[in-house]
């Protein structure tokens, strides 16, 4: 662990040099807030916390994820420096004049003889908590009249957390983003494991980047699986069909597992657990069901009617029901039956609300079987909502005219009207809306592969 | 009616609210000179009591594998400890995903038996959450902490005044942590102190701390944002806290990588169970309580398709179909003053006996009893229609005929359906409930259905039917009846005619060429072989094997088994008895149309109020009405934008079509502050009820939400001419 943390002192250096710099001098006053922004695991919290307990810093460090309340905040803060006792002196509901009134008072009792540090981390969640809060704790020196400073990780920028108002600015550093070659590949390689040499163990973790690096440079992700795979990548060698020098042979064989794994582990779509037992089971032919895989739903048979209402209604124009939904509707001359901007939208655009008015209208005309108003029919439209299917939109009006948007895909929808296709009927009307989405669908879907080949680039 | 009334949930507490009126009172059932109401309510309780012992014994028994199969993932010793020491695979947090279909509410039953089974056999500290409670992170926490806390103090009285000083700004899971860390000290010092275990043994039991188990009941309805910030939270703990969740899910196990992203949903560690599905469950809990002889009161075949009718079509609710259940006993027990004698045999021929002279008389009503006195000598049938004792006698002699009918019905309907079940196409249905409504509905054997299934059967290959034969066989012998028993050696005496055919047909096979061509044929399709073998059969008549003859006389027999043990209810005499059939009132109960009945209330107030001056003429508007309906109905004939002074002015002239015989037209016209205050009124109920809102295009005016029949017909609307069509129609012409 020691030698892992020298080595990130190492490849951080030019910004370590400047945050030690800061903490150089603890008897002076320091500078009020520090604000450090990085990636995830690129080692900011480890950085900060490890230099605080190496050189005994006093700090409180505090995940605002946790502080449901700036009272919350305070409380960790006071009983950090002062005490628990100290922090029991708050009122039930702090306010910010509190904390700094119980800080003031407490430093004025023990006085800071070197620089006490608040440590807060995801401070991006402070920009939901109170609005005066983030600029009071970034001047929080002035306020308090003592030697402390603020430092916020963040994974954002400082700009997103400016105030419209301005406010005290930080000083700012970036962490930066590991490279491939060189830190990745060392700081992986400090995990090797006790029976094999740090040469085979190092030319693992290449291939695995390689597989890897693509998708994720999350460095805690990447150490997860590294070491979830690392014993089968060592089975050749256990087996002794493949000597440690056999790299090629050793790659052939973890190779579509790291690909496998891309797909399954990776994504979560199977658990670490079972990934192992999958592994010490050898039964390669066992396919893991994946979680998205029962995307299956069972619904009563009404309520993917009222799904399949709900999609027609959400992504077709309500212009062209009539023309969908009546068997005598007037003849609409083609060309400009569908506006322009209608011909480019839908599916990238995404579901649109529709009132229940509407829901009702098609689902009636597409249920072949004549079927009563009846109040379970409608507690299915709360049901599917509370389900997620549906989406309940706007807040004003609910009881008169309530409306939703349709939350689920395509594919899940012509899954379902396959199940209840008795009726040709049904399939025609999706087929129909279909032909006004198709080319939307295969701008969608270039787009789609475009983005991810960007990603992948 | 409207969007305003039609959107929502309606809960209907049908039958449970009833009964717990009843045994208040001595119930409905007493009244109306009705000397055995009393035996009926307690032959009614004690049905509903067995219903509810079986549906919650079936409940555990389908329950008992995934429950047992989670019980054993929470267990697993130290999920944390078991690879490596290394941070990542440490914080991730075991996770259930239980998977338990789309109807909710039935889900709390199952819930509540995993929290028992939890508390009993693996940790005591079990929180389960549901989403309406936890709208933030900060309720959420608060909610696991005084379920666990709570429970804490609750066993020790002196820690209650440490409880008491926590304040909601201590609510976190660092609080937590430390009162974990205290109880569980302190149950390893008991642990000591009881039991001197040996080192070993205490290592073990520091390892295996007790996990805390988080329930979210409904995790669909969960606020995201809420979910993940939790998870966050509780992953910094892990190490101290060994956290286990259960997900509650509806609908499909990828819900929860729709609601978390990927940086939360790598904090968990998650393993899908699924429950038995709801459609498995609706089938053992008919096959316990319907297709069951012990079990006196029947269902007819309308009232079944109701019921399964709203499962399929509506909920998926197998509470709610035992509650239909329950409440078309209770309708049975209620209308039908013979159903005294639907109960145990013993006991009915008990109370046959002991007929009053009424019931007498009400059983020479029975359609059934009078078909069957029909069928009698005409010197019977004077002596049936006379002899008050001799129809006891007679009705005991039913009774028990139709005790053998029903036990001799059942297993040869589980036969015929373990017959047919693996036919192509199923002619006779999937489930057995399909077949025993459509045996029970009409004659069986006058089907196509039966026909093709017949033939599918006549054709099937030598293996496949002595193993449907041996399964029947099986299901004969828990038969205990003397014919059953009879019919049950005749198959096993087939059975070993065709065992013994084996070698004479191997034999056969290498020196026929028919019989091998058909041997390689039973591999492939049914329906294949079915049509060149209808071929080849029409081409030339072809010789059978023995073992041709020997099928054809099994599925003889088995025909011959239908037609004798498969024949409706409706023919039995006394069938009344026991089978309960007004679907219609089922269906009006359980399937209620809020709509219709409001439109029915309004346009025919007699129908509620029952007030005989109320009778009127379709088409006429009667003054005698009250207000609302004289409004609704003068609102029918209007547009999309009604005119209130012209609806006022209508109003009172209906109003004052009453008065005008004998008072003078003078005041006609002139509507007093009374009239006005009274319309304005009706008029502010109809906009509650949703039929008319207030609408800014036109001062004065109202605009009418619902369309009826008559629009409909007039603007030729070919959609549903029977059900009311919504103003949005209306809207797009």
């Amino acid at each position: 662990m020691s030698h892992q943390k020298s080595f990130q002192y190492a490849d951080l250096l030019s910004v370590l040099e400047r945050v030690v710099d800061i903490m150089s001098a603890p008897d002076q006053y320091s500078y009020p807030s520090v604000f450090i922004y990085g990636h995830r695991a690129t080692g900011k919290s480890h950085v900060v916390l490890s230099i605080m307990k190496d050189l005994e810093l006093p700090h409180a460090s505090v995940d605002c994820v946790e502080c449901v309340s700036s009272g919350l905040l305070f409380h960790q803060v006071l009983s950090a420096f002062f005490g628990p006792d100290a922090a029991a002196l708050l009122p039930r509901c702090p306010s910010l004049s509190d904390f700094v009134r119980l800080y003031k008072q407490m430093s004025s009792n023990s006085p800071a003889t070197q620089t006490r540090y608040i440590i807060l981390d995801r401070a991006e969640r402070m920009r939901d908590m109170d609005f005066s809060l983030l600029p009071a704790l970034l001047r929080l020196q002035e306020l308090v009249n003592d030697n402390v400073t603020v430092i916020l990780l963040s994974e954002i920028v400082w700009e997103k957390f400016r105030p419209n108002t301005g406010c005290f600015e930080p000083l700012l550093f970036h962490f930066p983003d590991y490279s491939k070659g060189k830190s990745l590949v060392q700081i992986l390689s400090w995990d090797h494991h006790p029976s094999y040499t740090p040469e085979l163990y190092a030319s693992y973790i290449n291939i695995l980047l390689g597989v890897f690096f693509s998708v994720c440079r999350d460095l805690r992700e990447l150490r997860h699986l590294a070491v979830l795979n690392f014993s089968k990548f060592c089975e050749p060698l256990e087996k002794g069909e493949a000597k440690e020098s056999d790299i090629h042979k050793l790659w052939k064989n973890i190779e579509p597992h790291l690909q496998r794994a891309m797909q399954t582990v990776y994504l979560r779509e199977v658990s670490s657990v079972q990934w192992e037992q999958q592994q010490m089971d050898e039964k390669e032919a066992t396919t893991l069901r994946v979680l998205s895989a029962h995307a299956h739903i069972e619904l009563p048979y009404y309520s993917k009617f009222l799904l399949i209402a709900a999609y027609l209604a959400s992504f077709n124009p309500a212009r062209t029901d009539r023309r969908f939904f009546l068997k005598s509707h007037g003849k609409i001359r083609k060309t400009n039956f569908l506006k322009k901007h209608e011909k480019t939208s839908n599916h990238l655009l995404g579901p649109k609300p529709f009132p229940l008015d509407r829901l009702m209208a098609i689902f009636y005309s597409v249920v072949d079987s004549r079927v009563a108003p009846t109040a379970s029919i409608f507690s299915q439209i709360s049901s599917l909502v509370t389900l997620q299917l549906l989406s309940q939109v706007g807040h004003d009006d609910q009881l008169d005219s309530p409306k939703y948007k349709c939350s689920v895909s395509l594919d899940f929808i012509l899954a379902i009207s396959r199940c209840v296709c008795v009726c040709v009927r049904l399939l025609d009307l999706l087929a129909l809306s279909l032909v006004i989405q198709s080319q939307v669908v295969r701008q969608e879907r270039s787009l789609f592969t475009a983005v991810s080949n960007l990603h992948l680039l | 009616m409207t969007s305003s009334v039609s959107k929502g949930c309606f809960v209907f507490k049908s039958a449970s609210k009833k009964r717990k009126r009843h045994i208040g009172v001595g119930g409905y059932l007493v009244d109306d000179s009705d000397e055995n109401g009393c035996d009926r309510f307690t032959i009614c309780q004690k049905l509903w009591e067995t219903v509810q012992m079986n549906t919650e014994v079936i409940q555990d028994q389908l329950n008992k594998k995934v429950l047992d199969s989670l019980a054993e993932f929470i267990k697993k010793p130290g999920l944390a400890c078991s690879s490596d020491v290394w941070r990542q695979r440490g914080s991730e947090i075991p996770t259930a995903a239980l998977m338990l279909g789309v109807n909710v509410p039935d889900h709390a039953m199952t819930f509540r038996s995993l929290c028992n089974l939890l508390q009993d056999s693996v940790t005591p500290f079990v929180v389960s959450v549901h989403a309406k409670e936890c709208a933030a992170v900060k309720l959420l926490i608060q909610k696991v902490l005084e379920q666990l806390m709570g429970r804490g103090v609750s066993v020790d009285e002196e820690q209650e005044d440490d409880t008491a000083l926590l304040q909601k700004t201590q609510c976190t899971i660092s609080a937590l942590c430390q009162w974990y860390k205290t109880v569980t000290k302190e149950r390893r010092r008991q642990e000591n102190k009881c039991t001197q275990v040996s080192p070993k043994r205490k290592e073990n039991l520091a390892k295996n701390d007790l996990p805390v188990v988080v329930i979210f009941k409904d995790f669909e309805a969960f606020n995201s944002q809420v979910l993940q910030d939790f998870i966050l939270i509780c992953s910094r703990y892990t190490q101290e806290l060994p956290f286990v969740f259960i997900f509650g899910i509806a609908t499909s196990p990828s819900a929860i990588q729709h609601r978390l992203p990927h940086s939360v949903s790598s904090l968990l560690c998650i393993e899908v169970f699924h429950s038995l599905s709801c459609t498995q469950h609706l089938a053992s809990v008919f096959d316990k309580l319907i297709l069951n002889s012990q079990f006196p009161f029947k269902l007819s075949s309308r009232v079944i398709q109701v019921l399964v009718g709203i499962f399929l079509y509506h909920d998926f609710s197998v509470q709610n179909f035992v509650k239909g259940l329950q409440f078309s006993m209770l309708e049975h027990f209620n209308s039908q003053p013979l159903s005294v004698l639907c109960c145990q045999k013993h006991e009915a021929l008990l109370s046959a006996k002991i007929l009053s002279k009424q019931n007498v008389e009400r059983i020479r009503h029975l359609p059934s009893f009078m078909r069957y006195v029909e069928t009698q000598e005409p010197q019977e049938q004077v002596r049936l229609l006379t002899n008050d004792e001799h129809v006891k006698e007679v009705c005991q002699k039913l009774l028990k005929n139709l005790h053998t009918y029903h036990k001799n019905y059942y297993p040869i309907l589980q036969c015929l359906h373990s017959l047919t079940s693996s036919l192509p196409k199923f002619p006779l249905g999937k489930h057995i409930r399909e077949l025993h409504v459509s045996c029970i509905e009409k004659n069986l054997w006058e089907t196509e259905e039966y026909d093709s299934a017949l033939q599918l059967l006549r054709i099937l290959a030598k293996d496949e039917l002595v193993a449907a034969l041996r399964s029947c066989a099986e299901i004969l012998k828990s038969a205990n009846t003397k014919r059953m028993q009879n019919v049950l050696q005749q198959l096993e005496d087939f059975l070993g005619r065709l065992e013994a055919l084996q070698g004479v047909s191997s034999e056969d096979s290498s020196g026929n060429g028919v019989v091998s061509a058909k041997m390689e044929y039973q591999r492939t399709d049914l329906f294949q072989l079915q049509k060149t073998l209808l071929e080849k059969e029409s081409r030339r008549t072809k010789r059978m094997n023995p073992f041709e003859v020997l099928r054809s006389q099994v599925i003889d027999f088995i025909d011959s088994l239908v037609r004798e043990y498969l024949t409706p209810a409706e023919f039995q005499p006394l069938n009344e008895v026991c089978y309960y059939s007004s679907s219609g009132v089922l269906r009006q109960r359980l399937n209620v149309t809020p709509r219709t009945s409001i439109q029915a209330a309004l346009t025919h107030p007699f129908y509620y109020l029952k007030n005989e001056s109320l009778k009127t003429n379709t088409g006429t508007i009667s003054s005698a009405a009250p207000d609302l309906c004289i409004v609704y109905k003068l609102h029918l004939e209007c547009g999309r934008l009604i005119n209130l002074y012209d609806w006022l002015e209508a109003y009172v002239t209906v109003m004052s079509a009453a008065e005008d015989q004998d008072t003078n037209s003078e005041e006609c016209g002139k509507f007093d502050s009374l009239k006005h205050a009274r319309f304005i009124q009706a008029v502010s109920e109809m906009e509650f009820l949703g039929f008319v809102k207030s609408t800014k295009q036109k001062t004065d005016h109202v605009a009418r939400l619902t369309w009826g029949v008559v629009i409909l017909t007039e603007r030729r609307w070919q959609l549903h001419r029977n059900w009311p069509v919504y103003g949005y129609l209306h809207c797009l012409l």
